[in-house]
């Protein structure tokens, strides 16, 4: 089980802050893939990832990063602090 | 070094003294400030979300990089979360060196790592209705100089 966090406009697309999700994917890519397959809200969010980041336990990292032993998995747009 | 992530508002000017009162050694301490901007009255505020654990920790990082870099003394960095109206201030950074330049430098280098490096997403409310903030190529771009 790993919990899934998505912000700003994935956020809004998805309807969802976080959700705790049951996957077998070895890579960050296949949780996206599955996501995907999930329903259309998903596949709006997940539509282009050149406008995604991805970080793993807080910490930014690749769409083919491995899952393995990550607890947490957070989607959101480029930043935009300062 | 003081990481602050908060929705309050804070005292510009007494941060800095407290800032500069802390550091003394130094020759100099450069501080940045950033506003909400309101676009020629067509904005009625900014709403930023930031991502809870993720962000303290991402700054903490960009600020230990700078002190180490530039051989700092001390660094603040304070960024506000949530609604936020036209000419309020967003964010701030303090650096203090021995020199100007590097103080100046280090507080440029936090500036553009804050930009794209920490989990903060900025949306746009107006008469118009409310956009997030799309992030520049130039905002990348800006990273490559460091």
């Amino acid at each position: 089980m790993i919990e899934v966090l998505y912000f700003a406009w994935v956020r809004e697309r998805i309807g969802l802050p976080r959700e705790k999700v049951e996957t077998a994917a070895a890579t960050v890519a296949e949780l996206v893939e599955e996501l995907r397959a999930r329903e259309e809200r998903y596949q709006a969010a997940f539509a282009d990832l050149t406008s995604l980041r991805v970080a793993l336990d807080q910490e930014l990292a690749s769409f083919d990063a491995p899952l393995k032993g990550v607890r947490e998995v957070a989607f959101f747009p480029p930043m935009t602090g300062g | 070094m003081r990481i602050a992530v908060q929705s309050a508002a804070f005292d510009l000017g007494a941060e800095v003294s407290a800032f500069t009162a802390g550091v003394r050694g130094s020759g100099a301490v450069v501080s940045f400030t950033g506003l909400v901007r309101d676009e020629g009255g067509t904005l009625s505020g900014m709403e930023i979300e930031h991502y809870p654990g993720m962000t303290e920790k991402a700054i903490r990082g960009i600020a230990e990089e700078a002190v180490r870099r530039w051989a700092l003394c001390d660094a603040l960095v304070i960024h506000r979360y949530g609604k936020l109206a036209p000419g309020e201030a967003i964010m701030m950074v303090a650096t203090a060196a021995p020199h100007r330049a590097d103080a100046f430098a280090a507080a440029e280098y936090l500036m553009d790592y804050l930009k794209s490096r920490a989990p903060f997403w900025k949306k746009e409310l107006g008469a118009g209705g409310e956009a997030w903030v799309a992030a520049k190529d130039a905002d990348e771009d800006a990273l490559k100089r460091w």
